[in-house]
């Protein structure tokens, strides 16, 4: 879309205006400082996903929309996860980190902070194979994807 | 030479070949009027609320064509007229409305008149500016005006703070704008196209159910051939009446919520349907659930994809331009060896005869009590169905789309979408400025009237011979026939009480005014009014209380499930 003031707003309203899901948005600028790129995970029926389709390309600042999900595509969320790192739990934290392929870039006497990337899925299940107890916090970007392949989104 | 952001913006509506703006001062926007009082290329309406100048704007564009202007001060200059704008959005009507804010360093501090236009008006507009550099006016407004006019139509916002009106730069109007992002398709797929006809030429129960897509692509002529070369019967909505001429032998009458019975059986019953410029909505099919009781094949053009295939499915979408996909369809089905079954035509026809012959909109013409449908009959005679007809909100406002019949488009002028009681009679304004010469009749309820009654103090100062037709049965008439209907007869706060003698409110504006009591009354009444040419006259019809609008639909029910008379 227009990498312009209120584009943002528009898409975000429209999703409630209409009464549409959004479970994750993210958005930034690309390598042409005019666009900016954003990923929407929705859900719905096949007649929903296609108003959505159809009321986001009649926004003005919209320049093209794709349904990633149509075809193969790859899909990446951040998250960092703050986790007690005391005691038993120290050495148990690393071992989750190391298998999830998880980074840990803070520590503390308390606490590890775990970066980690994946597919929304992935994340669910680390946080899932984590004890409860043992998160202090969490904090995800939301998925941004991209087609497989030579499937490109450009103007 | 450089200009002020206020010179461009006046340089540009001129460039336009903008004819009126209709508005109202305030703070925010005073460099714009200084410059609105030093120029002549346009003239400026004063409004005396801001609602009835977006109004106004809008009873222009749909009475012309053209893209209507209006222009207001910031905060309360701005959301006063937001009503007006989603009244244009929800109708698809061209508007650019120009709205002043407060200076850019201003914004965000609540300053005082400060309202984010931007953000309150972003769900009902086309589309919306903020325009914060003066570099940027110009093309800003041409985007607007380009916006507003083409594709599906509608009102677009330009909200520009103090500061830039006062800024200086060079003047450069684009002669053209395009925006990689907007690109309105016209020319419906051939492939669709040629499908669609072939369907079209199959059918044995076929129905036209046209809207307010035939009206604003100007296609009636179009459509009036089209309907005449197969010798199918046609539908209009209420947005769409007058697209096709009402008196012809081919016209059902308009379908709907308080269509006629004929129209909706018709719609109910027939086998390949063909909307064309209209969308399904819930005042026009009812329950969708009902509607695909019966198996029908349905053709939809429209030019917005997001109407397609948004209530109801559809077995042929063609995005386009209704008048260019009308056309290319006239050029193949003469083209076509092949013909409409004409022995299937026969029968259907007979079929609707029949449901036409239940006279739907019959009522009690012996009543000693103004009958408002009689009025209505009245008027359209007295005016040879020619008049420019705007309306309010209510039963009035169905009962004008039901007697009076539009052989013309562009003549019948109402909020369908929002349905914005006040809306008449600022509209009938912006058509008389759009019109000098024609007759332009508001007719309107005692409750919609009030809404927007201070416009009379307008009309006086601009000399607008308007007729007003009050259809006065002291009730929120539309509210009060549901409570009857639906809520045990308990007329909550419906009654309208306290009302001001219309007449002489109207003399107090320094226009005519009448109040007519008896039904033999009325004709001679509406010759006098229709006859002064140069005078608003303000008609007060006492009208029966108990009266209701037939055929209804009640909410959630299905087409042919109509109470009747």
């Amino acid at each position: 879309m227009e990498n312009e003031a209120g584009a943002l707003s528009r898409v975000a309203g429209l999703f409630s205006a209409r009464g549409y899901n959004i479970e994750s948005l993210t958005v930034a600028p690309t390598e042409d400082e005019t666009l900016s790129r954003m990923t929407i995970v929705t859900r719905g029926s096949d007649d929903v996903i296609e108003q959505i389709t159809k009321q986001l390309n009649k926004l003005i600042d919209v320049v093209k929309v794709v349904d990633l999900s149509e075809a193969g595509h790859i899909e990446r969320e951040l998250m960092l996860v703050k986790v007690r790192a005391e005691g038993e739990w120290r050495e148990e934290m690393k071992r989750m980190s190391d298998i999830f392929r998880g980074r840990i870039v803070d520590v503390t006497d308390k606490t590890y902070t775990i970066e980690l990337t994946g597919a929304g899925y992935k994340l669910d299940a680390f946080l899932e194979a984590l004890d409860k107890g043992a998160i202090l916090e969490t904090v995800r970007t939301g998925a941004s994807g991209i087609g497989r392949g030579d499937r490109i989104l450009k103007l | 030479m450089e200009l002020t952001g206020a010179e461009i913006v006046v340089r540009c509506l001129a460039e336009e070949g903008v004819e009126f703006v209709f508005g109202y001062p305030g703070g925010a926007v005073l460099n714009i009027y200084d410059e609105v009082f030093k120029q002549n290329k346009f003239k400026h309406v004063l409004v005396r609320h801001e609602q009835a100048a977006v109004h106004a704007a809008d009873g222009y564009a749909r009475a012309s064509g053209r893209t209507g202007v209006a222009l207001v001060t910031s905060g309360p200059g701005a959301t006063n007229a937001v009503t007006g704008i989603a009244t244009a959005y929800m109708d698809s009507i061209p508007l650019v409305v120009i709205s002043g804010q407060v200076p850019t360093a201003a914004i965000g501090m609540d300053a005082f008149q400060e309202v984010d236009m931007v953000g309150i008006t972003r769900p009902c507009v086309k589309h919306n500016f903020l325009v914060k550099d003066v570099k940027d006016v110009a093309v800003t407004i041409k985007k607007a005006f380009y916006l507003a006019s083409t594709g599906r139509p509608g009102p677009v916002v330009v909200d520009i703070p103090k500061d830039v009106t006062q800024h200086k730069t060079e003047f450069v109007y684009p002669k053209k704008v395009s925006m990689r992002s907007y690109n309105p398709v016209i020319k419906g797929h051939p492939g669709q196209v040629k499908r669609a006809v072939q369907m079209i030429l199959e059918a044995r129960r076929p129905m036209l159910y046209t809207g307010g897509g035939v009206v604003l692509s100007n296609a009636s002529e179009e459509l009036t051939q089209f309907a005449r070369l197969l010798g199918f019967p046609c539908t209009s909505t209420l947005m769409g009446l007058g697209g096709y001429p009402a008196t012809d032998p081919l016209f059902t009458g308009m379908l709907g919520m308080h269509g006629t019975y004929e129209a909706n059986m018709a719609m109910q019953h027939c086998d390949v349907l063909i909307a064309i410029g209209a969308r399904f909505d819930d005042r026009v099919i009812g329950n969708p659930e009902h509607f695909f009781q019966d198996g029908r094949r349905i053709i939809h053009i429209d030019i917005d994809p997001t109407s397609i295939a948004k209530r109801v499915k559809v077995d042929v979408p063609i995005v386009g331009n209704v008048k260019d996909v009308l056309a290319e369809m006239i050029k193949l089905i003469q083209a076509s060896k092949e013909k409409p079954d004409q022995p299937a035509l026969k029968t259907w026809w007979t079929q609707i005869e029949l449901w036409r012959a239940r006279d739907c909109l019959k009522y009690d013409r012996d009543s000693s009590l103004i009958k408002p449908q009689y009025v209505i009959e009245k008027m359209y005679e007295v005016t040879r169905g020619e008049a420019y007809v705007t309306s309010d909100v209510g039963q009035h406002q169905m009962w004008a789309a039901q007697y009076y019949k539009f052989d013309q488009p562009r003549h019948w002028i109402n909020s369908g979408g929002l349905g914005t009681m006040g809306f008449g009679m600022p509209a009938a304004m912006g058509v008389q400025f759009a019109h000098p010469e024609a007759t332009v009749a508001c007719i309107t309820g005692e409750g919609s009237i009030q809404m927007n009654i201070q416009e009379l103090s307008t009309c006086k100062q601009f000399n607008l011979p308007l007729k007003i037709i009050l259809l006065n049965n002291r009730y929120l008439g539309m509210v009060r026939q549901w409570q009857e209907f639906f809520y045990g007869n308990r007329y909550a706060e419906s009654y309208m009480d306290a009302l001001p003698d219309f007449a002489k409110l109207a003399e107090s504006y320094g226009h005519v005014g009448m109040k007519i009591e008896k039904p033999e009354d009325v004709e001679g009444a509406l010759q006098e009014a229709f006859a002064m040419k140069e005078r608003l006259v303000f008609m007060n019809f006492i009208t029966d209380q108990a009266e209701n609008v037939y055929p209804m639909i009640p909410a959630g029910k299905g087409l042919s499930e109509m109470i009747l008379v």
